[in-house]
């Protein structure tokens, strides 16, 4: 996809691209942190139609809304980017000995290497679950490390 | 211990006075700036009111506001940006600029001016008001347009430009010989040469001054170097006849990175202090009553002025391969003139130039800082009607001729 990038001297930056469906979007990276969506006009390409002004903290949760599920998909390819290291996604079966236990019940990553870097529950992805993350069946849990110590957290989840 | 409560007492009012019609600007949605102006014009000679106890602290403080003006302005933007806008949009800032001095010093010649005068004038109709200009793409959320990367490039020339107009014009006021004069243009020639490069390849050094930026960021301590540094500067510019507000100008480009960003977040304030006491200051040395005899030359000034720019900022963006509606609105964008011009006006009433210079500068900036963001705001609805009526001419014989049968 190509990104477009334009310096509005004593504004900032702007960077926009065209979505599949033919729309235009950008966002004007301030000096002062904000940031403005906009979306340009479908009849004239030159101008916005709709502005949205967002602070520092909106727009990270907006950023951090729209990337997520990437976050998924980027790690599945981790292990073309990273010789040797591969990312992992393994269910909680309802048998596992970990489901309904904390995080950091199951030493993870003392006992095998690899670490947990997300759990996706309900399509929703929960990124660096911390120690007191409490599993439930049917969670997809998010592992990155050698294909060894991936599969011995596989292990785990499944026997203990 | 009478004079220090008479100037509280001005000083505290006038201040007052400016933040409430301020705020009554900032509801209307216009730049306070003309109101400034108009204050300025009342509390001054042969106004409403006169200030007599603060008027020493008011000219200092005016002087400061110009130093802060040029402070900020060089802040904005980096030596990166100012390179690049110069290379991209050179032909552009050189029509913007010939066409719109030309009014300025065609009003001087026919008015009967002389040739200094012709200078001062150009420069005041000639510059755009970046920071008008800038508000106006914000508030109408025309910061992604394509035509706004074209109108900025075009401030940032208008901006270089005046680094090299304020000294001609400072040594032309000072001497008016050319010989004196192309001096200390070539000191300030240098001198814009040498910061640019400086800017360029040892910003760090030079930040390092005001700021060490590994340490932890400290407002305070970036305040006081920040605008001690450009008052020294600025100070030692005047002393060469360069003009202080240019060696202020250098400074804010001379700084970048987290240290000029820290810069401007605390200098803007103060700048915003100053730059009233300016505009104050300003119309105090206006009279009022020397207002009504330059308001035509001013609507004609002001007419011609809207023309020119919008004919600017309309070739600017086709040269960007904009369309219709996107060329005009580049050229009602670059209406607004503002602070700059009246700092030009300023430095030339406090020559002496000419007695009806100031009221016609002051006249011209209020037309102009009222009709620029008004321009910018109503050129779509009027540019859509205009185009709507064109593309409906070669059709309407067919639907208002007799019918075909």
């Amino acid at each position: 996809m190509d990104v477009e990038e334009t310096a509005l001297p004593g504004i900032g930056l702007r960077h926009e691209f065209n979505t599949r469906a033919g729309r235009r979007i950008g966002v004007v990276s301030r000096h002062k942190g904000r940031r403005d969506l906009v979306i340009y006009d479908a009849e004239d390409p030159d101008s916005v139609a709709e502005s949205l002004t967002l602070t520092a903290e909106e727009s990270d949760v907006l950023s951090e809304l729209l990337g997520a599920p990437h976050i998924v998909e980027k790690l599945a390819d981790l292990s073309k980017a990273f010789a040797g290291l591969v990312g992992e996604q393994i269910q909680i079966s309802p048998g596992s000995p970990y489901a309904g236990r904390l995080l950091g019940d199951t030493q993870a990553r003392t006992r095998t290497g690899a670490s947990i870097v997300a759990v996706v529950r309900d399509h929703q992805v929960l990124a660096s679950p911390r120690p007191d993350f409490r599993f439930e069946a049917d969670d997809v849990v998010v592992v990155v490390g050698t294909p060894d110590n991936t599969s011995a957290v596989a292990d785990l989840f499944r026997t203990g | 211990m009478d004079h220090t409560a008479s100037i509280f007492i001005e000083l505290g009012g006038v201040l007052f006075c400016l933040g409430v019609i301020g705020h009554i600007a900032s509801r209307v949605g216009v730049s306070p700036i003309p109101f400034y102006l108009i204050a300025g014009l009342a509390f001054g000679q042969g106004g409403l009111l006169s200030l007599g106890a603060s008027e020493e602290f008011i000219e200092t403080g005016a002087e400061i506001g110009v130093v802060l003006l040029l402070l900020t302005l060089g802040l904005e933007y980096t030596a990166d940006e100012l390179l690049h806008g110069l290379r991209k949009q050179a032909p552009s800032g050189a029509v913007d600029l010939l066409l719109n001095a030309a009014p300025g010093v065609g009003a001087a010649f026919v008015l009967g001016w002389g040739a200094t005068a012709a200078v001062v004038m150009g420069g005041v109709t000639a510059i755009s008001s970046s920071g008008i200009i800038a508000k106006v793409l914000g508030d109408l959320g025309r910061l992604g347009n394509r035509e706004t990367p074209v109108v900025l490039s075009v401030l940032v020339i208008e901006d270089l430009a005046m680094a090299v107009y304020l000294p001609i014009l400072t040594a032309l006021l000072a001497h008016q010989t050319v010989a004196r004069g192309s001096l200390t243009l070539a000191i300030a020639l240098g001198a814009l040469v040498t910061v640019l490069y400086v800017a360029l390849k040892h910003s760090s050094k030079v930040t390092r001054l005001v700021f060490n930026p590994k340490s932890e960021r400290n407002d305070e301590i970036i305040l006081l170097r920040a605008l001690g540094l450009a008052l020294l500067v600025a100070g030692v510019a005047q002393r060469l006849q360069v003009s202080a507000a240019v060696g202020a100008f250098l400074v804010g480009i001379a700084l970048s990175g987290p240290v000029a960003e820290g810069a401007r977040e605390v200098l803007t304030p103060l700048r915003d202090l100053f730059a009233a006491v300016f505009f104050v200051f300003f119309g105090l040395h206006t009279d009022p009553a020397e207002i009504p005899p330059v308001l035509a030359a001013a609507s004609v000034l002001a007419l011609l002025g809207v023309a020119t720019k919008v004919a600017t900022g309309w070739w600017a963006a086709r040269r960007a391969g904009i369309a219709t509606l996107g060329r005009f609105r580049a050229g009602a964008e670059l209406v607004a003139r503002g602070e700059f011009s009246i700092v030009i006006a300023g430095l030339a009433v406090s020559a002496g130039v000419n007695t009806q210079l100031g009221p016609l500068a002051a006249s011209y900036v209020l037309f102009m800082a009222v009709l620029g963001p008004l321009a910018a705001r109503f050129v779509e609805p009027v540019t859509r009607a205009g185009m709507r009526r064109r593309n409906r001419k070669p059709t309407t014989p067919a639907t208002g001729g007799p019918p075909v049968l």
